[in-house]
């Protein structure tokens, strides 16, 4: 079984366009997950049923019974997040900023502080309109995304493979080099990064490949949108080869992709010539993966 | 009546808090957020900060000379282990699993650890006592009107948070920067947003006219919603897809503040690291309108 995961650093590159194609491209041999929980898309290409639903709860959360209260201010010295407000005399908590450690329902001289399971959305099992196993989280807003969500849905994701006999776990990872993203990494086989020839993009990417050689993982570069900044193309793929980073690809920057988005499909559905490219880009990934 | 002075200060009319945030990354926060302020304080003295700590770009499109970076901490336990009674409170509080006892030793997990304080707090031998551990950088620079601070994790620190409330804290505690201050928040709809976001007066949401852009839109606007924000939307990208956004936010009630339509020179410009607002007069004009919408809510503001 081979881990992929998909990430870019900066976020809008085309990460969920490219994990889309390859599972469609290998839909009779892979499992998806989607662990970008924040702003999940691969549903809105992908269509999962959603067959299995299961609720995720993420820590706790402190609430401050008025009844018992006495007002005597030790859980707001104690807590470190600002999350006790006092209004009016009366303490309160709040839920955004409470990071459920706890240490003020432990001071409180008067058992007025109860800490809750903090119900921070549902996770997912499903079968895609493509046919193949998908696993997939829904964070709800302002939820608590510490990259628990993320190792909970890669866990269901192999299992499914595992279960199914696939050989391909495709993970579309999300922006950002935090946990979320390191959770994303756990395990990985091979990482395709996906980047496009912005400055910002490369500054971003710059730092994901630090990140990476910490955790001494093999990965290789997709450059997406390249009309965007031709010049910068071959900046990028300099500096590929100077951190020993496979090149997968290049693909242009051509309005297939939005449209593919707008008819709810993986751009390898919709142009005959992106097809090609992205099954070439998925061979030398293969290929790649197989020699590592 | 005890008085306690870290509860969280409810005034602070002083300033005017603009979060230039989106659910789907990549829509365009960092332009928006670079050529607005960049524009704006031609007029008028404001402050940008970059509080997207794990990929901070807004200092790569802005010719300011910053001042010696500022080394940031967060606070760790460290066992001590002469004082350590092996009594196992600290690993029985820890809510995060940071903390082990390993036969007669106790680890710390640093990443793991949310600097809560209670294991060293409670610890009745004071075995525990926090130590200052490296997590990233803040940058200070100033142009004339035009004031920049960022907040950069090191690469490898899983946490954004304890870094971008670091940076909220230096902005709250200096009293030589604008009233007027203009956050640029991080991607997403979870912790780091909404830490990024919660002391805003207004919230401009970012999108795109794609069904990701709608999708992540819908998204940060039930985060935005259940925290009471005021928002806005800024279509960017204008033509590339279709007008399902504009009319999800005509139906939903929320203004779209402006709208930048797409064109390549302005990606081209982008790309290269460029702000655009002197040039691309499309962009100038959404700029002006954001700039018009913000000043009416600032003169209602109390």
């Amino acid at each position: 079984m081979f881990e992929i995961v998909i990430i870019s650093g900066k976020g809008g590159t085309g990460k969920t366009t490219v994990a889309a194609s390859i599972a469609v491209l290998e839909k009779d041999n892979s499992v998806i997950a989607d662990c970008d929980v924040d702003a999940a898309n691969m549903h809105l290409l992908l269509k999962p049923d959603r067959s299995k639903k299961e609720k995720y709860f993420s820590g706790k959360t402190a609430v401050i019974h008025a009844n018992n209260c006495t007002a005597c201010g030790k859980c707001a010295e104690v807590c470190e997040f600002d999350a006790v407000l006092v209004k009016d005399g009366i303490y309160s908590i709040d839920p955004f900023f409470c990071e459920g450690c706890g240490y003020c329902a432990r001071v409180c001289p008067d058992n007025a502080i109860e800490m809750l399971d903090a119900d921070s959305g549902y996770l997912f099992e499903s079968v895609t309109r493509i046919g193949s196993p998908m696993a997939h989280a829904r964070l709800h807003p302002a939820a608590d995304n510490s990259g628990k969500l993320v190792a909970e849905v890669k866990n269901r994701a192999k299992r499914m493979a595992a279960e199914s006999a696939k050989e391909y776990i495709i993970v579309d990872g999300a922006p950002g080099i935090g946990c979320p993203v390191i959770s994303s990494l756990a395990g990985a086989s091979y990482v395709i990064l996906v980047t496009e020839p912005s400055t910002a993009a490369l500054h971003d990417l710059k730092r994901l490949v630090a990140l990476l050689q910490k955790f001494k993982l093999k990965a290789g570069c997709l450059i997406n949108k390249a009309e965007l900044h031709p010049e910068m193309v071959q900046q990028i793929i300099q500096y590929l080869e100077k951190e020993k980073i496979d090149l997968l690809g290049i693909l242009p920057f051509d309005q297939a992709f939005p449209d593919a988005i707008a008819a709810a499909k993986a751009v390898v559905e919709t142009n005959e010539h992106m097809k090609k490219l992205m099954a070439s880009i998925w061979e030398n990934t293969k290929s790649k993966l197989k020699a590592v | 009546m005890h008085i306690n002075l870290k509860v969280r200060p409810m005034d602070k009319n002083r300033t005017y808090r603009i979060a230039v945030a989106s659910g789907k990354g990549g829509t365009g926060k960092t332009l928006v957020a670079t050529n607005l302020a960049d524009m704006w304080s031609v007029d008028r003295e404001l402050l940008l900060v970059d509080l997207d700590v794990e990929e901070p770009n807004d200092a790569l499109f802005l010719s300011v000379v910053p001042e010696p970076a500022q080394t940031q901490f967060k606070m760790i336990p460290e066992w001590n282990s002469d004082r350590c009674t092996l009594c196992d409170i600290c690993t029985e509080v820890c809510n995060f699993n940071a903390i082990a006892r390993m036969g007669e030793y106790i680890i710390v997990f640093e990443e793991l650890c949310h600097s809560c304080y209670a294991c060293s707090g409670l610890c009745p031998t004071d075995a525990l006592p926090m130590k200052p551990r490296r997590m990233g950088e803040l940058q200070i620079a100033k142009r004339e009107q035009f004031y920049f601070i960022e907040g950069r994790l090191d690469i490898g620190q899983e946490q954004a948070v304890p870094m971008i409330r670091k940076v909220i804290q230096t902005v709250d505690k200096r009293q030589d920067i604008p009233d007027l201050q203009l956050f640029d928040c991080p991607p997403g709809t979870s912790c780091p947003v909404v830490n990024a976001v919660h002391t805003a007066d207004l919230v401009i949401l970012v999108t795109e006219p794609t069904a990701f852009g709608l999708n992540d839109l819908q998204l940060a606007v039930e985060t935005m919603r259940s925290m009471n924000k005021e928002m806005g939307v800024v279509i960017n990208r204008d033509g590339i897809g279709d007008d399902a956004v504009q009319r999800w936010c005509d139906a939903s009630g929320i203004e779209v503040i402006a709208t930048i339509p797409y064109d390549s020179q302005l990606a081209y410009a982008y790309a290269k690291g460029k702000l655009s607002w002197k040039t691309n007069s499309r962009l100038r004009e959404a700029l002006e309108e954001i700039i018009a919408y913000v000043s009416e809510k600032m003169k209602t503001h109390v």
